[in-house]
């Protein structure tokens, strides 16, 4: 088992033809997963990476029975293939863009409730389910088939724990990049649930950082639902109020949302809260027993 | 991006927000000349000159070594000219602009919205941002005008008015009712509030803002409805639907070498330690900060150069750090994914022989793709550089460099 993506899922690409689409998309088939087809607007009809290539999402799901979409579409145009995709059919929509305008995700966020659909990103390196199928832009290689859980806002920084767990001998189920926009399809909380509930996880890494209220929801729904141990993180302990730091969601608000709130909270509900990035992969095996 | 007050005020009034009227002036003599028209316009001697700063709490603050405030009523053209001279060219600190203070380069002489008649004047609050949480825009209102609002948030919240905005059919006009009612507004002044909220959320919503805040919000003694402050922000995603915003931007409001930074697309942001460094990604670049801080120094910046770390995004980010007389040592923290560690090692040789002697220690930590062949180029290139894999290794050098220093 694992979560949103496994061998069987048949995933399209929205911006195919584009030069990020074209890269990664390759990527991907190289690390197995199983690309159906894209989709490019004006370009229907055409073959690309030897997939066939359609002018919208509705063509590419009746051709393919594609559920899963990943979408690198310039930020002008990401809100509406994350619509189009839901309307669609697609099931795990997964959103690579950075820099979509704020307002044009209330609008998508809004379109896509009541749907039955699930929204990854944007702003996010992607969702991978250890050596059966990325729908990302992460280095597959770091990843090791295993039973520990991953959910990050961040790109590098996940391939950072993903590596040390790798290098403590801890493989990973499915890690979930759900990114660093103010307006994100899938919670941290949300992603927490999802691994707690996956019978093949044992643990979960959740990195957070500053800015929003994410990872103290997240933290209250362990406390009160949590089965396996969780290793905390929060990035930006030094990061100065009013400032944003990259991220776009990445700016301290208030009093509630800087590191020391959050890993106080963390702390309180029972995760492992590390200080230090460099001690995530250490304290999953010692809270796990095995160290 | 934030705007200005006078710009913030500009952006409210193409959407029809009555707002405080006033004219920038960047001379004593442009300021007098404002206040002439001003006074003609209003018919009343009284005007207000307003310090134009990216930091909130001028009214307050004092231009240094002065009593001088960073807000100052007028009553005749010597006064405008008197107080103007005082402010401009000069550093006003306030609350949020930290000890350093900000120049004043411009002011807003502004009418006197305050004057007599048949009732009290009286100030609001109204803010629009973000609900993150519940991923729609809210109005938030007050009757505790003029006051930090976190402050009241704190001390009352039930003095907070919260409207929040269903983003498929926006602002409904019971909704700016709902407002107008609670802040306890009747008659004229009521329906001139339900105008002003109208025309504030179809001003936010159509300049792509990120927040607005107008504190205050008055009601005149003959009962209008006008925003005498203006705090607004952009959104920087929509800035590219916005050719008539984006020119508002102040590179003066900025930290310079935020500005040169910018410019070579990097993500760069100035802060008070020691260490500089230099990431790829935000969060690590973030956790990178942390690990300095953890290992006994003070992050000097924040830094991303995002996915092409080659040797000319590394070569500029190494010339901004250094030019913050600060930096005692910089660590490079790159984890390579699609990036390759050798093609970064080389980048980072090549960027130091192209600036020549750098005089502060460096820390590169290398990891991912090829991170051992990343290490090999760094210890046989020859230059006083620490190579590091492990994100353990990296802080440890980082201690060992600045008690060396």
């Amino acid at each position: 088992m694992s979560v949103l993506v496994n061998k069987n899922s048949k995933i399209i690409v929205q911006g195919f033809t584009g030069s990020e689409g074209t890269f990664h998309a390759g990527q991907m088939i190289e690390y197995g997963s199983n690309v159906v087809g894209g989709v490019t607007p004006g370009k229907g009809g055409q073959q690309h990476l030897d997939r066939p290539v359609f002018n919208t999402v509705e063509q590419a799901v009746l051709a393919t029975g594609a559920d899963v979409s990943i979408i690198f579409v310039p930020p002008a145009f990401a809100a509406d293939a994350i619509m189009e995709a839901a309307d669609g059919g697609i099931k795990v929509i997964v959103c690579i863009t950075e820099g979509i305008p704020t307002k044009d995700m209330v609008v998508a966020k809004s379109y896509i409730q009541g749907k039955n659909v699930r929204l990854i990103g944007p702003n996010c390196p992607g969702v991978i389910t250890a050596e059966e199928c990325k729908v990302g832009i992460m280095p597959g290689f770091i990843f090791k088939k295993g039973t520990i859980g991953v959910v990050s806002k961040s790109g590098t920084l996940t391939y950072e724990a993903v590596d040390q767990l790798t290098k403590a001998g801890l493989g990973q189920t499915t890690a979930i990049g759900i990114g660093g926009d103010p307006i994100i399809g899938t919670t941290t909380k949300e992603a927490v649930e999802l691994l707690m509930n996956d019978p093949e996880t044992e643990g979960i890494v959740m990195i957070g950082e500053i800015g929003g209220g994410m990872e103290a929801e997240a933290a209250h729904w362990i406390k009160e639902h949590g089965t396996k141990p969780v290793v905390g993180f929060i990035a930006g302990q030094t990061a100065p109020k009013g400032r944003r730091m990259g991220h776009a969601g990445a700016i301290i608000g208030g009093a509630d949302d800087t590191a020391a709130a959050k890993m106080k909270i963390m702390a309180e509900c029972g995760i492992h809260v590390v200080a230090s990035p460099a001690d995530i992969g250490a304290t999953m095996l010692k809270a796990l027993g095995k160290a | 991006m934030n705007v200005h007050e006078y710009q913030g005020k500009e952006i409210l009034s193409r959407y029809g927000v009555r707002i405080q009227r006033g004219i920038v002036a960047e001379t004593p003599e442009q300021a007098v000349a404002a206040y002439k028209q001003i006074a003609e316009m209003t018919n009343s001697k009284f005007a207000v000159v307003k310090s134009q700063i990216h930091a909130g709490g001028r009214g307050k603050g004092k231009i240094v070594g002065t009593e001088q405030r960073g807000v100052q009523l007028a009553k005749s053209a010597e006064d405008v000219e008197r107080i103007s001279s005082n402010l401009l060219g000069n550093v006003l600190v306030t609350l949020q602009t930290g000890e350093a203070g900000k120049t004043v380069n411009k002011i807003l002489v502004a009418e006197d919205a305050y004057y007599p008649g048949d009732s009290e004047p009286k100030e609001y609050y109204m803010g629009i941002l973000l609900d993150r949480a519940k991923a729609c825009n809210v109005i938030m209102a007050s009757t505790e005008g003029g006051m930090d609002i976190e402050e009241v948030a704190e001390h009352h919240p039930e003095k907070i008015i919260k409207e929040w905005i269903d983003p498929r059919v926006g602002l409904q006009a019971f909704q700016a009712r709902k407002i107008a009612d609670k802040l306890g507004l009747t008659g004229e002044a009521n329906k001139e509030m339900v105008k002003f909220v109208g025309a504030l959320y179809k001003a936010y919503v159509e300049s792509d803002s990120s927040m607005f805040e107008i504190n205050p919000v008055l009601k005149t003694s003959d009962n209008k409805i006008l925003a005498v402050d203006a705090k607004v922000n952009l959104d920087d995603n929509a800035l590219y639907r916005h050719p008539d915003l984006s020119p508002m931007r102040d590179k003066a409001e900025e930290d310079p070498l935020e500005v040169e930074a910018s410019e070579s697309d990097l993500n760069y942001v100035k802060l008070d330690g020691n260490v500089g460094c230099m990431v790829n990604g935000a969060g690590l670049a973030m956790a990178t900060m942390d690990i300095i801080k953890l290992s006994g120094g003070e992050p000097a910046n924040f830094l991303d150069v995002g996915g092409g770390a080659n040797a000319k995004t590394v070569e500029a980010g190494f010339r901004i750090i250094l030019k913050d007389p600060n930096v005692k040592a910089i660590l490079i923290n790159i984890f390579g994914g699609i990036v390759r560690c050798d093609r970064v090692a080389t980048g980072v040789v090549e960027a130091y022989k192209a600036i020549g002697e750098i005089p502060v220690p460096i820390i590169v930590r290398l990891q991912g793709t090829n991170a051992a062949e990343g290490a090999k180029i760094i210890n046989d290139s020859g230059l006083k550089v620490y190579s590091a894999i492990l994100l353990k290794e990296a802080a440890e050098l980082v201690e060992k460099v600045l008690k060396e220093a």
